[in-house]
């Protein structure tokens, strides 16, 4: 065996690398729960990857076969049904583990410096995450599928100018068809796929370069034994955190198997009543809203209801909703804190991610209803809350009382 | 000659201007070769093939009644409006955005109240100015989720834009404009040709 890896180790890095990004990475010795939802993303990454290529095995991205064949895939396909339902669970689950993954960064200040272009990677992959829901959704041409890619596609015609010629080159048609199916299967299986992965791959490269943050949000690496050169708060990522981490995976396999096999639809949240009737290009649902996950977005776009400064309301529904996604990734230049960790910030922080967290929930839960006068009322003061905690971020987090940092991190 | 390969750390001008020359050169043709990629998403010839008028018997539409056919992939709307519905587009008025459809959203021949060619029949494209949906046709008069107010008109369920019964947009709602009323014409009195203004033109 030795000698094997001897072999290898001449003609590749195997052992150097080994030892630089598990058995001799050193992470801070305090992570909580928080940091489960890093690796757990990366298990639904891989998830979706191998249920997806089955998928695709069965899949026909043509407008007139492609319900029939998700249909096929479900009755007459052995174990169709499992794998469809590993990947549908998987995309809502991914956003689960990816919002939990972010509120971490956002609690314990994993965005301040030096990790600003970590945070901003991640932001990106976010981005691609996104439009691989889109575009996935698109593909079993349901009544949602349709209605859905119709409103986030009409989007680009609210560009001025050049928007009507963009939505033709979006959709390869005047219209919403077969082309835009067939191009958005090959976006969501080939294109966005490998800008992910590439992603995440400079995500780790750059979060092995600084190290990870911690709940105390303060350096292990200013603080390293004399002799060894290793930080004192450190563990090897191999095998205390890899062994920590199976133990979150135990966990959330069996709530993602709890929703497999007992609740797969979860009541219309993860796979919408309305997806299960074949596209009708004639006639929209009665009750359209997105998935759970793009639901505060999607509240935000709709709240807008009134033309300001020259542009209409439309477009500023658009521009806003795009705003309140791309705001993120300000966030490492936002805040002005002395301290990274919302442990040792003072109650104007908490006071105000306390109230992100209500707008982000309340937005959400409006995003699922019909608009009703009131509705669109609370949806307007909840925007403007979610967009008061990163603007008037800069001012607040610099008067806040901060408590001072420890020098060591807490057992 | 020196004794060995080195490259000085000081470009020289002569090397300065060869790098930012290859660099031109290099995005040029970068951009070129994107070029026949990023066309190929254009609408094909087939799919621009795909526009031709649609002819609608309108003999059996009795007042009151809608009719959807579909004309370039979209949905076009013909309703047969009552009087009484067309007694309800002098006193929504002053609650729309544009009741004398000022935009271009349709033909010279349909700028007026009723929006239409024959005072009763309206023809438009049933899809929301706001984001592509299609409203549903609410004819009834103040139903409990729309409020007392209501005369009858479209609703879109995406996003809750209002329409009258002539497709012109209420105040306030995420939708800009009125919904597009697309070139048509009358064969006879009952054939109806959507898509072109005379037999034969496209």
């Amino acid at each position: 065996m030795n000698k094997i890896i001897e072999w290898i180790d001449k003609r590749f890095p195997l052992t150097s690398n080994w030892k630089a990004h598990l058995s001799e990475y050193y992470a801070p010795k305090n992570f909580n729960f928080w940091y489960f939802f890093g690796s757990l993303a990366l298990l639904v990454l891989v998830n979706q990857i191998l249920t997806g290529i089955f998928l695709t095995m069965n899949y026909k991205p043509d407008a007139g076969m492609a319900f029939a064949s998700v249909e096929y895939i479900m009755r007459d396909v052995d174990y169709g049904w499992l794998i469809r339902y590993m990947h549908s669970t998987g995309a809502s689950m991914f956003f689960v583990v990816v919002y939990l993954h972010m509120f971490r960064g956002m609690m314990y200040g994993s965005y301040q410096k030096p990790r600003e272009l970590l945070w901003l990677v991640g932001m990106a992959i976010f981005l691609v995450l996104m439009s691989l829901a889109f575009t996935g959704y698109i593909l079993p041409w349901g009544q949602m599928s349709y209605w859905g890619a119709q409103v986030i596609v009409s989007m680009f015609g609210a560009i001025p100018t050049i928007g009507e010629s963009l939505q033709q080159w979006v959709l390869g048609d005047f219209t919403l068809s077969d082309v835009a199916l067939n191009r958005f299967f090959a976006y969501h299986v080939v294109t966005l796929p490998l800008i992910m992965l590439v992603l995440v791959f400079a995500h780790i490269l750059a979060l092995h370069e600084v190290g990870s943050n911690n709940p105390d949000g303060i350096e292990i690496k200013a603080n390293k034994n004399p002799k060894t050169g290793i930080p004192v708060d450190g563990i090897p990522f191999h095998p205390y955190y890899s062994v920590k981490d199976i133990v979150g995976v135990v966990v959330f396999l069996m709530v993602f198997c709890g929703i497999v096999f007992f609740a797969p639809e979860m009541g219309g949240y993860f796979l919408e009543y309305n997806n299960f009737i074949p596209a009708n290009t004639l006639q929209t649902p009665d009750h359209i809203a997105p998935v759970w996950y793009f639901t505060p977005y999607y509240s935000m776009l709709r709240a807008v209801t009134v033309n300001f400064l020259w542009v209409d309301a439309k477009l500023w529904g658009v521009i806003l909703m795009a705003a309140s996604v791309v705001i993120f990734a300000f966030l490492p230049w936002l805040d002005r804190s002395p301290v990274k960790s919302i442990r040792y910030k003072g109650k104007y922080f908490k006071t105000a991610l306390t109230l992100f967290v209500i707008s982000f929930f309340v937005l959400g839960w409006l995003g699922t209803k019909s608009p009703t006068p009131l509705y669109t009322l609370l949806a307007q003061i909840f925007t403007v809350i979610y967009f008061a905690f990163f603007i008037l971020m800069p001012w607040y987090s610099k008067i806040d009382k901060t408590k001072p940092e420890p020098k060591r991190v807490k057992e | 000659m020196a004794d060995s390969f080195s490259i000085p750390d000081e470009m020289s001008g002569r090397r300065k201007f060869l790098v930012a020359v290859t660099s031109v050169a290099g995005g040029i043709a970068g951009v070129a070769i994107a070029t026949p990629f990023m066309l190929s998403m254009m609408p094909s010839e087939r799919a621009k093939a795909a526009g031709a008028p649609v002819e609608v018997d309108i003999s059996k539409l009795e007042p009151g009644m809608l009719l959807m056919v579909e004309w370039r992939g979209k949905v076009v709307w013909v309703l047969n409006r009552t009087p009484e519905m067309l007694d309800t587009l002098v006193k929504v008025e002053e609650e729309l955005a544009d009741p004398n459809s000022e935009k271009p959203q349709q033909p010279e021949y349909a700028q007026n109240r009723t929006r239409s060619i024959k005072p009763e029949i309206l023809v438009t494209e049933g899809v929301c100015t706001h984001l592509g949906c299609s409203p549903v046709f609410r004819k009834e008069i103040a139903p409990a989720d729309l409020g007392p107010d209501w005369l009858g008109g479209f609703f879109c369920p995406c996003h809750g834009s209002k329409f009258d019964l002539a497709g012109r947009v209420y105040k306030s709602v995420p939708a800009p404009t009125n919904m597009v009323v697309p070139p048509h014409v009358y064969l006879s009195d009952s054939r109806l040709l959507i898509g072109a203004t005379s037999e034969g033109s496209v």
